[in-house]
């Protein structure tokens, strides 16, 4: 059971691995920010494997509070480039 | 140009409830289990930070109508009210003190008195985390 949850891990890794290519060589601002919206979902699912081997569940908060957080960043980023401001003022004039 | 975001929106006001709730828990799991008032404050900050980028800084302050640097100066005054009503009772400052009640609906609960200060810091983390927000936010 171990072995397969480690094997899980290297295989999360890689795949982070490859997302930190695409966030240092993407041609265009959309690719990264894509790109570390699913570097948040990897590393949540790093996380949660990390917590089965450590054998404790005091990590199910992180886990909430980086897919939380992964969320409003990826929001205002993408509100950054479709606008060039992230909050308005007043959005009816 | 106008954009029509009704997407965003419409996730914003339900997904700023689970995150405020998220937020709640947080701050009363934070004695037994990892959380408190700090984490607990950054969340309902980043709850109203996503109000603020679904909608504008003008509907966010009819929603929510306080000046925040009165919120931080009344959980200032929470914390420092706890830590100097201890000196009323004849202990050294800052002692804190807990007994066990029984509420109607939880049943048999142990309540302390460091909930209040970590109340205090949950308001000071929100009120400034705020103040920066609406501060560099607004003018542009």
């Amino acid at each position: 059971m171990m072995t397969f949850i480690w094997i899980g891990l290297m295989l999360v890794v890689l795949s982070i691995l490859g997302l930190l290519l695409r966030i240092f060589w993407g041609p265009s601002i959309p690719d990264r920010v894509i790109a570390l919206d699913a570097f948040g979902v990897t590393l949540i699912s790093a996380i949660a494997l990390l917590s089965v081997l450590f054998g404790t569940g005091f990590f199910m908060e992180v886990i909430l509070l980086i897919a939380v957080m992964s969320f409003i960043g990826t929001v205002a980023f993408s509100k950054f480039i479709e606008k060039g401001e992230i909050i308005e003022r007043d959005r009816n004039s | 140009m106008k954009v029509n975001d009704v997407v965003l929106q419409t996730a914003a006001k339900v997904v700023f409830f689970i995150i405020l709730l998220f937020s709640i828990f947080i701050f009363f799991a934070g004695h037994y289990t990892p959380g408190g008032g700090f984490v607990g404050g950054l969340l309902a900050t980043g709850a109203i930070a996503l109000l603020l980028l679904a909608y504008d800084l003008r509907t966010v302050q009819q929603l929510l109508p306080f000046n925040f640097m009165i919120v931080v100066a009344i959980g200032l005054l929470l914390s420092i009210g706890m830590a100097s009503g201890s000196i009323i009772f004849n202990v050294p400052f800052f002692t804190h003190a807990f007994d066990d009640f029984y509420l109607p609906l939880f049943g048999a609960t142990s309540l302390h008195t460091a909930m209040i200060f970590d109340a205090g810091v949950y308001l000071v983390v929100i009120g400034a985390a705020m103040t920066i927000i609406q501060a560099i936010g607004g003018d542009s």
